[in-house]
């Protein structure tokens, strides 16, 4: 007869390996911003529930209550400000713009199929007529609706986004390779670094109206907005990538000298891996700067995207206006908040910290 | 029998009218427009709801703009392709006053449709000097006369008197000078150096986009303002200003928005340019057909958020024929805006005359022209030419009556009499230096200005 029962142990190895489980996924829910999976899970699988407990109160429970604090707060003080428009908007009136959007969105959808019917039966006519060259297929020519806003600004953040880290990161390699490189980039980057996107604007809009033709592949207003987020978005991540070259191991530079590297294997074989966690903080940074600075592009300058919907509802003035916004400033508060767990995800993918 | 008939009419024209819109070569099919948020937009809005740009082959996008100086750099640029404009712009901009550009423009938007709103405050100081009707309400129109007083009080106070309008060359800017010359009140000069229109001004005028013009006020920037529907009625519902009187009380049936489009674009898309007059004519028939019976209609898709955008009710109320003053004050105003009888659509020649006469009159053009200048500029700007073509087309199709364009039109309009005008001075078009000389406060004759003061 044996201590222990040969069930009981397959059972608590078992178990053994459910956490192991639990606890790699934890550090992806870190990641994504959903830890407080890990103490339902870990309860579920019987850990100590009391622990658990604890862990999903601090996880959940307390930002829940935070976020209903701040509904209720918002929901009793908002309709005592009164303004020309009304009383500020409570979370109720909020909401129900948001389902206000979303029926603006359909009908749109709705008008979209109808202009294409007609387009096809005008073309059929066309074919019947024995003029096919008559024939033409064009895009709708209807208003962007909230769901096209938000798209157009994502789109032209990452745009600028990718070409402030093109011209970024390869900058700050220089910079933090070569003490000369650094000494000619450091004024230019104090000076530049906290100049506003709004002053940016004037220029790069006469710069690309000379320079850009019309018919191009990108719209000019487009452009307009990446370019500006570039600007605004350059500088953290060229500081960063220049402070993680700079302070790689010395042990590990002069293996390079002793194997006698050349520039290329040196940097891409040790200068990058050993610089990506910084690179990667940069790189984050920047998109947040680059989201802030795009609202206020496209607000000053009426381009597509979610900052000219805020602007077209404060130019509208209608009673629903203020909600309208609201629902823009939590669109654009979210949507920050996803861009930079997707870089945060990014960074834990091609870092090797001691996080993971 | 009858039904028959006009069963047998009616797919006549729809027949020819799907046949003649494809008549016309098109040479560019793909158009953007500009528009400020006003309800004066809205035969661009109805030609592109009704589908009338459509009809015409036409694939039309309508951008809102920020305000009237991003609205004219997008057509010069040409990101623009037209846009709605201050009937001042392509004469400003084609005599080079302020950018430079060709305009001209085949088709005027309307007639009427501002007002001039002080805030409360300001208000509740005028309203003694206003004269009462029976009923105790203030008797129309208010003469800046009423003003005057509040205004010298702030001159004794050291404090300066800001009102705003919207363009430097908008009819609100002549339209709120004017009122303010009649009431004689100085509302400032422009010379060649300066700009800013304050030489030796009682008020103040400045610059700000419409749709803000309530926000501003409310603000405290400025006591009051010149601007278009529904900018006005929008100070009435919030509750923060009375508007005083409306451009009809001062001037019956002035010119008001015109469409613009660049000279280059125009000479090389003739025919697009015809389809988009044709587009645009329907559109203000449309507006206007059968004593305004569609306005309700218009007021609806003007409150959508891409167009206007302010709640119904507001755009409602001058649209509709009415025109809230104080709240509660709610007047008859069935010609507050029109857009098409009476000729509205028709681009007059007299009606440039009157804008050019008023920027000679401020200064903004400094010195004395010719007649003959007059003349020549309006023709160069104004083009009946191709208004009258697009109409005939329309007519032949069907689609308009004969009987609605003044097609033996010189060009200028029969004289406006004394007492279609608040200040009593007639106008007429076909007489600018003495039409600019009997203007009581102005510059006249070979005046200019310079430095603070007028010579000659």
């Amino acid at each position: 007869m044996t201590a222990i029962d040969p069930e009981t142990l397959d059972a608590e190895a078992r178990r053994a390996r459910l956490f192991t489980r639990i606890n790699k996924a934890d550090a992806w829910f870190q990641v994504l911003g959903l830890a407080w999976l890990t103490p339902i899970l870990k309860a579920a699988a019987g850990d100590n529930p009391k622990t658990q407990m604890g862990e999903i109160w601090r996880l959940l429970g307390v930002p829940l209550l935070a976020i209903s604090l701040f509904l209720i707060a918002w929901g009793t003080l908002a309709p005592k400000v009164q303004t020309s428009l009304g009383a500020v908007p409570g979370p109720l009136e909020v909401w129900e713009q948001v389902g206000a959007l979303h029926e603006d969105a359909q009908r749109e959808a709705e008008k979209e199929t109808a202009f294409y019917e007609r387009q096809e039966a005008r073309n059929a006519e066309h074919i019947a007529n024995g003029e096919p060259d008559k024939v033409r297929d064009r895009a709708y020519t209807g208003k962007p609706t909230y769901y096209n806003q938000i798209w157009t600004s994502i789109l032209t953040v990452f745009f600028g986004f990718l070409l402030a880290s093109v011209v970024a990161i390869p900058l700050g390699i220089m910079a933090g390779l070569s003490a000369t490189a650094n000494a000619a980039l450091n004024p230019l980057i104090q000076i530049f670094k906290p100049v506003s996107p709004l002053a940016w604007l004037p220029i790069v809009t006469m710069i690309v109206s000379a320079t850009y033709a019309n018919d191009g592949f990108f719209a000019k207003s487009f452009l307009v907005s990446a370019i500006t987020v570039t600007l605004c978005s350059l500088w953290p991540t060229l500081i960063n990538t220049a402070l993680g070259v700079a302070s790689i191991d010395k042990d590990l530079v002069n293996v390079s000298k002793v194997l006698k590297m050349n520039t290329y294997t040196k940097i891409t074989k040790l200068v990058l891996p050993s610089a990506l966690p910084l690179i990667f903080t940069g790189l984050r940074l920047s998109l947040g700067v680059g989201w802030m600075v795009l609202i206020a592009a496209e607000m000053l300058a009426q381009n597509p995207g979610l900052g000219k919907f805020v602007w077209d509802e404060f130019q509208n003035g209608s009673s629903q206006s203020l909600a309208r916004i609201m629902v823009a400033v939590l669109t654009i508060g979210i949507i920050g908040f996803i861009l930079d767990r997707i870089m945060y995800a990014l960074q834990s993918l091609f870092t090797f910290t001691n996080n993971r | 029998m009858k039904t028959t008939f006009h069963l047998a009419l009616a797919t006549t024209m729809l027949t020819s009218t799907t046949a003649m819109a494809q008549s016309l070569d098109l040479e560019i099919e793909d158009l953007t427009f500009g528009f400020i948020k006003l309800t004066d937009m809205a035969p661009l809005a109805i030609a592109y709801e009704n589908g009338y740009f459509e009809d015409e082959g036409l694939y039309v996008t309508l951008e809102a703009q920020a305000n009237w100086k991003v609205l004219l750099d997008g057509v010069i640029s040409g990101e623009l392709d037209g846009a709605h404009m201050l009937a001042g712009q392509p004469l400003a901009a084609t005599i080079g006053y302020g950018t430079e550009a060709h305009i001209i423009t085949p088709f005027s938007m309307d007639l009427n449709g501002n007002g001039i709103t002080v805030s409360n405050e300001i208000w509740e100081e005028m309203k003694p000097n206003v004269p009462l009707m029976e009923d105790g309400r203030p008797q129309h129109p208010i003469s800046a006369e009423a003003l005057a007083p509040v205004v010298e009080d702030y001159k004794d106070q050291g404090l300066p008197f800001n009102m705003g309008m919207v363009f430097p060359v908008s009819t609100h800017n002549y339209e709120i000078r004017y009122w303010l010359a009649a009431g004689g009140l100085e509302p400032g000069y422009y010379s060649p150096q300066d700009i800013s229109g304050q030489i030796g001004a009682d008020v103040l005028l400045s610059v700000t986009p419409p749709p803000q013009m309530p926000a501003t006020m409310e603000a405290g920037t400025i006591y009051g303002y010149a601007v278009g529907e529904p900018w006005n009625q929008q100070a009435v519902f919030k509750g923060i200003g009375v508007p005083v009187i409306t451009d009809y009380d001062m001037w019956k049936n002035n010119p008001e928005k015109v469409f613009g489009i660049t000279d280059e674009f125009a000479a090389e898309n003739p025919n697009t340019t015809l389809a988009i007059t044709k587009a645009l004519i329907r559109a203000a028939q449309w507006l206007d057909e059968n004593d305004n019976a569609n306005r309700p209609e218009a007021v609806e898709i003007l409150s959508r958020s891409e167009y206007v955008g302010a709640d119904y009710d507001v755009i409602a109320n001058s649209m509709t024929g009415f025109f809230e003053f104080e709240k509660g004050d709610r007047r008859e105003a069935p010609d507050f805006n029109v857009f098409f009888r009476y000729n509205a659509t028709y681009p007059f020649y007299s009606d440039a005359i009157w804008y050019l006469t008023q920027m000679r009159r401020w200064g903004q053009i400094p010195e004395q022209m010719s007649d003959e200048w007059y003349f020549e500029t309006a023709e160069k700007v104004y083009r009946p030419d191709i208004y009258l073509e697009a109409a005939r087309m329309l007519v032949d199709e069907g689609l308009a009556n004969e009987a609605d364009f003044p097609w033996d039109s010189d060009g200028f309009k029969e004289p406006t009499p004394a007492a279609d005008i608040i200040d009593g001075v007639p106008y007429d078009g076909r007489q600018p230096n003495a039409y600019i000389d009997s203007l009581p406060i102005g510059l006249k004759g070979e005046q200019i200005v310079v430095g603070n003061e007028i010579q000659g």
